[in-house]
Parts: structure tokens; sequence; C-alpha cells
């Protein structure tokens, strides 16, 4: 313990020097860690925050969700389902491949450029182009949750005679969402930073605020502003991940 | 019934035939990969079956025109590894065809658990999850799951199989009193002598085929084909008989 304590406050101290002995390093200080800057935009970028919050939200509830059907079409056996496999599996081959910031420019800029009548405005173009990729990710997630529940659990649900869809909804998926919630929840903390993307699109979120003020003063403060809060709005999802995995490794270390 | 199955090239069942009275209980017994299982199996609808028919009460289950779900509520199967739901209590396990599939009311499907439960002395466990069981008490849960849904046939695959010695008797025992109360049952086994207590009749299985059945004491006692001899030989060398 004490070890420990002296090892991290050497480790510390000595990347504190260096840093701060560096050549540059008062040119940094200004234009990166201006007080002053970052009290004048820390209330746009507080708003900002909000937009990231609820986005976060909504995205992580709809793209669990699509993931989770996704996942459930991928397992559906007979030649009657094949069309449905396809899609489901080229859907998640093609979007985990895509980048994100692609995703969003052809929503938020090609589907408005079509002219069609109703089209949604460019948070919402922007949000879809999240959940759709998202979606591709955590139905991979899910679908590995499905494939390791042992077959004979399938087999003996449907000898009490409860139909496919039961057995999946009472026997199967409670046991795969249990198994996959550590990954499901890390993807969910990736996610949360990624909804900053949104800002490409053009809605002013913390990123987007950020920007509007850095381009103003051209310092930078403003971006770590928005870094530092993004972190502490991560930590409560990370902290529930850590706690869910190693719940389930004693879980796991229990049952063998 | 009489069936034919086969995996690829590989024939299992090669034109089976069986019949099974109301409240007779028949053993099956054979090598493994003789058949046992995947019969039973295939009575479920579990595995579909290529050539034949399987008829229960006289309706035919393996027309494709019927409801596998339908069949499978008149049918219970219990298998060698238990399969209990590990994410549900041993009361949820056993509630569960009951009020999924049955639409029973939750509260008498309740009391109706409790009641077999405390049959079987695990009232205590009812809201225990299956990894406190122990394997028997497991394989008995597994019994009551299937009992709840009163089948009119029960299948178990060698259910006593995955059991440590000390706990294969409070299955038997258990089996023995459901054949007290009239059940009608097949087994695959490979305990030769409760077979020999518990089963009216005995069907040797052997290339996919019934080679020889009649009553336990003939079939185990005195066959007649020599293939029988041969195993029952091996099984006698094992110390199983």
């Amino acid at each position: 313990m004490l070890l420990a304590a002296l090892s991290t406050a050497v480790v510390g101290t000595l990347l504190a020097v260096g840093i701060t002995g560096a050549p540059g390093w008062d040119r940094v200080k200004t234009s990166f860690f201006d007080p002053d800057a970052a009290v004048e935009y820390l209330p746009e970028i507080l708003t900002g925050l909000w937009l990231n919050i609820r986005l976060l939200v909504v995205c992580a509830a709809l793209a669990l969700t699509l993931g989770l059907v996704v996942a459930v079409l991928r397992t559906l056996r007979g030649p009657v389902f094949f069309p449905v496999r396809a899609l489901a599996t080229g859907y998640t081959y093609s979007f985990r491949g895509l980048p994100l910031i692609i995703v969003i420019y052809l929503y938020a800029f090609g589907i408005p450029g079509l002219r069609l009548q109703g089209t949604p405005d460019v948070l919402v173009l922007g949000a879809a182009a999240i959940i759709v990729t998202y979606g591709a990710y955590l139905a991979e997630v899910f679908r590995a949750g499905i494939e390791s529940v042992h077959p004979s659990q399938i087999a003996a649900a449907r000898s009490l005679g409860l139909s496919y869809r039961q057995a999946m909804r009472h026997v199967v998926l409670p046991q795969a969402v249990r198994r996959v919630a550590p990954p499901l929840l890390n993807d969910t903390v990736a996610l949360q930073k990624d909804v900053g993307l949104i800002s490409l699109a053009g809605p002013i979120d913390a990123i987007r605020a950020a920007q509007i003020g850095v381009a103003q003063d051209a310092n930078f403060t403003p971006y770590i502003v928005a870094g530092v809060l993004f972190v502490l709005l991560a930590l409560p999802l990370i902290g529930v991940t850590d706690w869910v995995t190693l719940r389930a490794a004693r879980r796991q270390n229990a049952g063998s | 019934m009489d069936v034919r199955k086969s995996f690829g090239d590989h024939v299992i069942l090669d034109g089976l035939t069986l019949d099974v009275a109301e409240h007779e209980v028949v053993a099956l017994i054979g090598a493994s990969g003789s058949g046992k299982s995947t019969l039973l199996r295939c009575v479920n609808l579990l595995e579909e079956i290529d050539d034949g028919t399987i008829t229960l009460d006289g309706d035919e289950i393996t027309d494709p025109r019927a409801n596998p779900d339908a069949v499978r509520q008149k049918i219970g199967l219990v298998f060698q590894s238990y399969n209990l739901f590990p994410h549900m209590t041993v009361l949820d396990n056993i509630t569960l065809a009951p009020v999924r599939v049955h639409k029973r009311p939750a509260a008498e499907a309740k009391e109706q658990a409790m009641t077999w439960l405390d049959r079987v002395g695990l009232t205590a466990k009812a809201s225990a999850y299956p990894d406190r069981l122990s394997g028997g008490q497991q394989q008995r849960v597994a019994i009551v799951r299937a009992l709840v849904n009163n089948p009119r046939l029960l299948l178990l695959d060698e259910v006593t199989s995955a059991l440590d010695p000390e706990l294969v008797g409070e299955v038997l025992t258990m089996i023995r009193d459901l054949k007290g109360e009239g059940m009608t049952m097949v087994l695959a086994t490979h305990e030769m002598g409760f077979a020999k207590q518990v089963a009216d009749r005995v069907a040797f299985l052997d290339g996919g085929k019934v080679l020889e059945q009649g009553p336990p004491a003939q079939v185990l006692g005195d066959p007649v084909e020599a293939r029988t001899r041969q195993f029952l030989a091996r099984i006698i060398e094992a110390g199983r008989l």
C-alpha cells in the first residue's frame, strides 16, 4: 500500500515536471487551460451537454432494441426465413465496417438532399445514423449471448410445450442478456462519447458549443472543458460496467 | 409407432416398431448409439423423422399439419442432464409451462407446484436456484416440471446416468411411485436392475430396430437373441446387473 502510494507519487511528479518543464508549456497553458475562457463558455457547453445526455438515452435505448431484434432475426431457422436472415446478416456486416462519421454525413446531408416530404431535421437524422451503426455492434454482442446458451435449454423449453417465441423470450434471452451485460455496457460507454459526433451534422451539442467558443477566442480551453465533462458523464456508467463485470465473473466462478 | 431416422447417411432408427399401451412402462435398453435417446427425441418431435408415423391416442403426431407445440404439451420429456433453467428458481422452473402454455392463473400453478414439491420432499428448495441443488434434487425437480403439465406419456432419457451413485435411488423411487399411479412411461436406461423392477416390458434396441422385447425377466434373464446375450454379458461384466 505504502509502496503503491510512493511509486504513484514519483510517476506523477515526473509526469508533471516533464510536461510543465517543456519549452512550449507556457503557450499551451494559455491556449488550453485558460480559466477565464473556461468560465465564459461553461454555460453554453453545459446546455450542449444536456442535448448529449438526452441523445445518449434515446440512442442507447433504441440501439439496444434494434440490436436485440436483429440478433433474434439472425437466429431464425428454416428456408422461409432466409431473406430475413440474409438482410440481418448484411446489415451487421456493412454497418460494423462503415465509419460512423460517414453514416452521419450520409443520413444528415444525403437524406434531406432527396427533398422528400416530411424529412425529419438533422438532429433526428444524426441520431438515426448513430442508432443504426451501434445497433449493428450490439446485435453481434446479443447474438454471441444467444449462441452461448446451450441448445439443450431450448430443447427443454420446447419439450414443455413452449413455442419457439416463448422459449426465446423466457428461457434463452434472459440467460443471454445476463451473460453479455458487461460487453453491452461497454459499448454503451463508447456510445456515450460517440453521440458527440452529432456535432458534425450541425446540432449544437457540447462539442459544437465548445467549437464555437474555440473559433471565437482562438483558444482551445472550451474543448478541454467539454472533454472533462464527457469523462465525468462516463464515470458512473463505467463504474456500473465494472461492477456488473465483476459480478458476472464471480457468478461464473461459483457456477463451475 | 413405426419410424425411420437418419442423420446424413447414418441411419439411427431403421424401421423401428414399438407399441406402448396405456399405463404401461417400457424400458429401452441397448448400447450407446443404439438409438434409445433419438427415439425419445423423435416421439417428442424434437427430431424430425424421415419416414414412418408416430401416433398418440390414435392421432398421428408426426403429421406435418399437426401443431408440434400441442403435441409436446401431452408428452413430457426428462433429460439426462436435467436441463433446468438456471436463471429461474425451482418454483419458476415448474410453473413456467402451466402459466405460459396452459394459461393457468399464477396462484393456482404455484399451489400445484408446491403440492408436488411437498410430495418429493423439496418444499424447502422452492425459491432456490438450480445450482444450489444436488443432481438428484435437480432431476426430481425436472421430473416434477414435466408432470405438472399432466402429460399422457412421460419419456425419461437416461435420467440417472449423470447422477452420483448415492443419488440414483431418490430418483428411481420417484419413478416407481409414478408407475404406481398408472403413469405411462418409456424410459431409456442403463440401470438393468431398475428396468427389471419397474418395467412391464423391456425392449432391446440394436442397429436402429427393436431386436427383442418382452417381460423383463425373460429379456434380461433368458434372452432369445445372441446380440441381447452379448450386450447383457458386457453389462454383467461391468457389474451393472
